[in-house]
């Protein structure tokens, strides 16, 4: 059974490396907008990863380790999906290497005045 | 050897925490110290698990779950109070 938990072991690390990571962008990023993508999607999949290593070490905390796995895995791209979208109705910039923004363009069809400018 | 790996694992997530909150101190917007928020929050989940691991005790997940749980509502409200606002 050792190997196992030597499994589990790197698995946890594998999603702590990725919760770096997704930290570094959050750091590294020009834009709200680049952040939110590389901090939410990095920092998700490092969370379930660590939880999911846990689970080799302990198979009896199976049940637990995997409602919290759901749960961050449903809750937090919700989080952030609201997060940009009233974030971009309230006007937070662009950044100045954007080339295309099909929201925009879509708001002016349906005859909103869109309150970005950053072009 | 499991003990060494997830003592790095603890490291490298502590590491990740701090650098979120360079970007929850320095961040221009309201909105840019909201995502630090969540990204630190979602860090210290992986966090709890791994000090439930340390400590041997399976009550600390319950803690983990209450603390995403607040996370998620306090990003929805912020976000809420940004378009509303601002």
């Amino acid at each position: 059974m050792e190997i196992l938990k030597i499994i589990g072991a790197v698995i946890t690390l594998m999603g702590s490396v990725a919760l770096l990571l997704g930290a570094l962008g959050l750091v590294r990023m020009p834009d709200l907008y680049n952040r939110i993508q590389t901090g939410t999607k990095a920092s998700t999949f490092g969370t379930m990863l660590t939880l999911f290593g846990l689970v080799f070490i302990f198979p009896g905390w199976t049940g637990k380790l995997i409602i919290l796995i759901l749960f961050v895995g449903i809750s937090n791209p919700v989080s952030s999906h609201v997060l940009a979208r009233n974030a971009y109705r309230a006007g937070v910039p662009l950044t100045g290497k954007t080339t295309v923004d099909r929201l925009a363009e879509d708001m002016e069809k349906k005859n909103v005045e869109p309150k970005n400018d950053a072009q | 050897m499991v003990n060494t790996i997830l003592t790095i694992s603890v490291v490298l997530i502590l590491l990740s925490v701090l650098l979120s909150l360079y970007r929850f101190i320095k961040g221009p917007n309201t909105a840019d110290r909201v995502i630090a928020f969540d990204v630190m929050t979602i860090a210290s989940i992986g966090l709890i698990a791994l000090i439930a691991y340390f400590a041997n005790r399976i009550v600390y997940l319950d803690v983990a779950v209450v603390y995403g749980l607040l996370s998620f509502i306090g990003v929805i409200v912020v976000a809420k109070f940004l378009e509303k606002s601002l």
